[in-house]
């Protein structure tokens, strides 16, 4: 007789000392694990109910300026520095990391209408509703100093916005015409119009720097090349942009925020139709930025909301909203990805983070493991409909919430009556549109 | 090799006598030509390979390795030495199989490329794990445990005396018998992790032992009748069925609760995954009682009369009663009506068993026979006559099968496989048994009778490998605490059991209709309906019957009229083409009717 009966040696399984890490032999046999989906699917479940538990997005407010927040720019070099103009003139260096305002310039008479900072970090340039573009030292006066700009220019309209190139030593300007100036002169070396009597924004292309973009007065977004006397081409609209901003990594496109409550996302090579109508928002859409890798992008609103938009999504992630935050004039994507700033009305900018439930701070080994394996059961599951209507779930604000719905409204009545004329018109006479076609008026070169 | 070089040497320098200085530059050309020589040779033997498939395995994975290694560019060391085994070590199939969840998924012509690419990636992922997992399985501690006997010796006649004392101290300690003559017969049940054993004694008598050390953690007698005793997810807290009503204990014997929703219980089980702890009553009531938060989830009317005979698939949580008509149905708590219903015997069903993989059920009836199914398929596989029947079944982790006749415990080993005529081992108790049930992770059989309760030894039992994430027999107290929390953040909703866990994973290829089909079930109305036209009562005799319907006429059937415009145009499309083609024929073939002179 052969015989071998299980037994099993303690001493394999244990851990040898308390001070030892616990023993824990694996076997990956299947029928010793199962209900392996229906598992799983609850820990999604649960991954997904913590993320919307720790969704809490807003770190910390600035406050100090004494009127609405007009525009902010970020550093170029250092994360921890931010610049904002406000409405009375007051220009304001923030330490985020501090939360504390380290400088403040009095910089214009009137609104401070743009803010950049030179690529080197070590000087911005503000324009303001005094017709003068000044240029700043970064570095705070010394002792008995005078706070003085460095230069001041006089120019002969009103700015209303500002941009830097990327490495030269020219920037732009806008206002009744969109204007190249080199640093050193006073009088810009280039002075683009076509048409119209004034510019919003203005932006340098970050890729191809030779290039712009503003948005005009007259509905157009006109794009420029510096080293040519005339402007490229435009696009006209049904209704005006407020600002855009070029996608840092995919160069050629370029996202506007406009007045009918939607963002545009266009190819610069295809100014005819949209690549992505971004739509969400209830109220004039003020301001957009990209997030430095180029997947997303953040919108401030009239409707006091911001929104952070995939770039390639037609409706938004996430929105962010306070009972006190007003207006959102301006909003910046911070260096690092990992927040936003806005700026608003009621003389405030908020520091939020750009993911929601994400943990601040150094995180363990186990805690990146976790987080990791979250976010992956979380993505496997999303179409789940239960797991769905969980992450998809925001709370908004009642007025918010109330305007969607007439916005909803609104368009299914104009859907339905487009319908009926089709219906009742010869066929062929009233085209199908889409929502992208729908909202440019023409394409000038 | 060498030949090579000198080919090129000879064409280089002809009549030249000698071999040339070395020079660095020509290595590279030597390689190139080595590699692209070694690249032909592949294509011949692939070439060869798809002609004759009759070679065996090994080598042509050697082969495959070796082109392979060549493709990438892999030269040999510098000294000359070749890997003898170069490339991925192989894994044989049929434990690579044993990983294998679900088909590939099957990517289609149509798929966007988005969707393709993130399939591609998803498999590429599953299956290194899968070859990973089968990897790991080498390197498994622990070997099964087995019986042979010498030649000519029938393993069943081998008693658990010779054994107890052919094994080593430990395991021999674990036959034995406990002499429980005054409140028998008993049942029993081990815990998940197989340390405790709970007995209850029908006349009152309820224990729980650490059997492995004999250690008696608690005794109570509960001065009633006790139809079955469960413990329930951890061994702190056991359930048992009592004459009246279900009652909770914790491992101390104090009484927790008692259950009054739950009354004349005859027999319970537990699912671990979903905490759940079904019961079926003498009224013919399956009752789930969710132990995490003490509520019933479902009481379901079976209507078959009692219910006495139960048993889980452990793969997905489906309760099978065994009815005394001969009937075995399957249950989940999401349905008032059996998922199946199968007749097996002619006569009642006496005992249910299911196996670990959820594969087969095999069940004994008062006809005295042993079926064997396949439930996946609710196949009959094999029918065996037991002269006494079986009163009791239990199967055991690695498939063995063990089944008491009277007061005799048989267990056969791979009675779905071809018919068995033997019995593994045998064992005769001293009295009639009522309670069956092998020990997880052990190569011990648990016997409940009436007198008492006997262990023995059945060598190739237990599953000798347990994952610790799952079930640790040797976990301490903290690690068995941080399980328990795990577990209950996990626990699987009972509205997720059905016959196929997996469905959850798939994608849900249900069309529209079917969707809106559940929709309006759930709401109770048809959201999308539309609202029926009544014309509005106009006056001065313009509401006559005949004005209404021609009005209702104007609106009727509006939506449909694009439809059906579409489709007459279509048809008349067709015809008009048909009649073209006929006539083009007709004059293609020179035939021409007597009108045709007429044509112009």
């Amino acid at each position: 007789m052969k015989v071998k009966v299980l037994s099993r040696n303690p001493d394999d399984y244990v851990r040898e000392t308390t001070r030892d890490i616990h023993r824990v032999p694996r076997n990956y046999d299947p029928t010793l694990h199962p209900f392996e989906v229906p598992r799983e699917y609850t820990r999604a479940l649960n991954a997904t109910k913590l993320e919307r538990v720790f969704a809490k997005p807003f770190v910390g407010s600035l406050d100090g300026h004494r009127d609405g927040i007009n525009c902010m720019a970020k550093h170029s070099k250092s994360l921890s520095i931010l610049l904002s103009g406000a409405c009375d003139g007051e220009v304001k260096l923030w330490n985020l990391s501090k939360r504390e305002c380290v400088r403040t310039v009095q910089a214009h008479e009137g609104f401070v209408r743009g803010i950049a900072t030179r690529f080197c970090g070590t000087s911005f340039f503000t324009v303001g509703d005094d017709r003068t573009i000044k240029q700043w030292k970064m570095e705070p006066p010394g002792y008995g100093e005078q706070e003085e700009p460095l230069n001041t220019i006089l120019g002969k309209a009103v700015f209303t916005g500002i941009d830097h190139h990327q490495q030269g030593e020219t920037f732009a300007t806008c206002g009744q015409t969109v204007d190249i100036w080199d640093e050193q002169r006073t009088t810009p070396i280039r002075s683009f119009s076509w048409g119209v009597d004034s510019f919003s924004c203005v932006r340098y292309n970050p890729v191809e720097t030779e290039l712009l973009a503003s948005c005009a007065s007259d509905r157009s977004i006109v794009l420029y090349d510096m080293r040519e006397a005339t402007p490229l081409k435009k696009v006209i609209m049904k209704l005006r942009s407020n600002t855009l901003c070029w996608n840092p990594m995919e160069a050629y496109y370029f996202t506007c925020s406009n007045e009918d409550y939607n963002l545009y996302t266009y190819d610069m090579r295809h100014l005819d139709t949209p690549v992505t109508v971004h739509m969400d928002h209830v109220s004039a859409v003020l301001d957009v930025d990209y997030s430095p890798t180029g997947t997303e992008f953040v919108s401030a609103s009239f409707d006091k909301s911001i929104r952070i938009f995939p770039k390639d999504g037609g409706h938004s992630r996430e929105v962010y909203h306070t009972k006190r935050m007003q207006h959102v004039i301006c909003v910046r994507w911070s260096a690092d990805n990992k927040y936003i700033l806005s700026g608003s009305d009621e003389m405030n900018i908020r520091l939020w983070k750009a993911d929601a439930s994400e943990k601040l701070g150094v995180l363990t080994g186990r805690e990146k493991v976790t987080r990791d394996y979250n976010q992956k059961l979380r993505d496997k599951f999303q179409h789940h409909p239960h797991i769905r209507r969980i992450a998809r779930h925001r709370h908004l604000p009642h007025d918010l919430y109330k305007q969607r719905r007439e916005i909803k409204e609104m368009k299914d009545a104009r859907r339905r009556k487009e319908v009926n004329v089709r219906k009742h018109s010869k066929p062929g006479s009233v085209p199908v549109e889409t929502e992208k076609e729908k909202h440019v008026v023409a394409v000038v070169e | 090799m060498a030949s090579a070089v000198e080919a090129v040497s000879v064409k280089l320098h002809v009549g030249k006598k000698g071999k040339p200085p070395k020079r660095y530059w020509d290595n590279p050309t030597e390689n190139d030509e080595d590699i692209n020589k070694k690249s032909r040779q592949d294509e011949e033997s692939d070439s060869n390979q798809g002609n004759t498939p009759g070679v065996s395995l090994n080598k042509e994975l050697a082969k495959e390795r070796q082109n392979k290694n060549d493709r990438q560019g892999k030269i040999d060391h510098i000294s000359g030495a070749k890997d003898p085994f170069p490339g991925e070590a192989p894994i044989p199939q049929e434990r690579l199989k044993k990983f294998q969840r679900v088909e590939k998924t099957k990517v289609t012509s149509g798929l966007r490329t988005k969707l393709k690419e993130a399939i591609h990636r998803s498999e590429a992922e599953s299956e290194h794990a899968q070859k990973q997992a089968a990897r790991f399985d080498v390197l498994l501690p622990e070997d099964a445990g087995f019986l042979e006997g010498d030649e000519g010796e029938d393993t069943c006649t081998i008693s658990q005396d010779d054994i107890a004392d052919a094994v080593d101290i430990t395991s021999g300690a674990k036959y034995f018998n406990l002499n429980l003559s005054q409140f028998g017969p008993y049942r029993l049940d081990y815990n998940k992790a197989g340390r405790h054993l709970l007995l209850g004694g029908k006349r009152g008598h309820v224990t729980c032992i650490e059997w492995q050390t004999k250690n008696l953690v608690s005794e109570i007698n509960v001065m009633e009748t006790v139809n079955d005793v469960k413990w329930l997810h951890n061994e702190e807290m056991y359930a048992v069925a009592q004459k009246k009503w279900l009652y909770i204990y914790d491992s101390k014997g104090v009484e927790l609760h008692c259950i009054r929703k739950f009354n004349d219980v005859l027999s319970m089980q537990f699912l671990p995954y979903h905490f759940l702890l079904a019961t079926a009553s003498a009224t013919g009531f399956l009752q789930y009682l969710d132990v995490s938060v003490g509520k019933e989830v479902a009481a379901i009317n079976a209507k078959l009369g009692r219910l006495g005979v139960m048993a889980q698939n452990p793969q997905n949580a489906i309760i099978h009663l065994g009815h005394p008509n001969g009937i075995v149905s399957l249950w989940s708590p999401n349905q008032k009506e059996p998922l199946v219903k199968m007749l097996c015997h002619q006569g009642g069903v006496r005992s249910l068993a299911v196996d670990k993989t959820g594969t087969y059920m095999v069940t004994s009836g008062l006809d005295k026979k042993l079926k064997v199914y396949d439930i996946r398929f609710f196949k009959p596989l094999q029918s065996y006559f037991l002269p006494a029947g079986a009163s009791c079944l239990s199967i055991s982790q690695k498939g063995l099968l063990a089944a008491a006749t009277g007061d005799i415990v048989q267990v056969y080993r791979d009675v779905w496989g071809t018919p068995v005529t033997k019995p593994y081992m045998a064992h005769r108790v001293r009295g009639g048994v009522t309670g069956l049930s092998f020990c997880p992770h052990e190569d011990v059989l648990g016997v409940g009778h009436a007198d008492g309760f006997t262990s023995m030894i059945v060598p190739g039992a237990g599953e000798p490998n347990f994952d610790a994430m799952d079930v640790n027999p040797l976990a301490g107290l903290k690690q068995r605490r941080e399980w328990e929390v795990k577990a209950l953040l996990e626990k699987v909703q009972p509205e997720l059991i059905c016959l196929d866990p997996t469905q959850l994973g798939r994608v849900d290829r249900s069309s529209w209709e079917q969707r809106h089909e559940e929709r309006v079930k759930v709401l109770g109305y048809d959201p999308l309906a539309h609202e029926k036209f009544t014309p509005r009562n106009k006056k001065k005799g313009r509401s006559s019957s005949g004005a209404v319907e021609r009005r209702k006429k104007k609106v009727a059937h509006e939506d449909q009229r694009d439809v059906i415009r579409k489709t007459v145009e279509e048809n008349m499309g067709k015809e008009k083409e048909l009649k073209e083609k006929e006539t083009a024929s007709l004059s293609a073939q020179g035939q021409k009717s007597a009108l045709d002179r007429f044509k112009k």
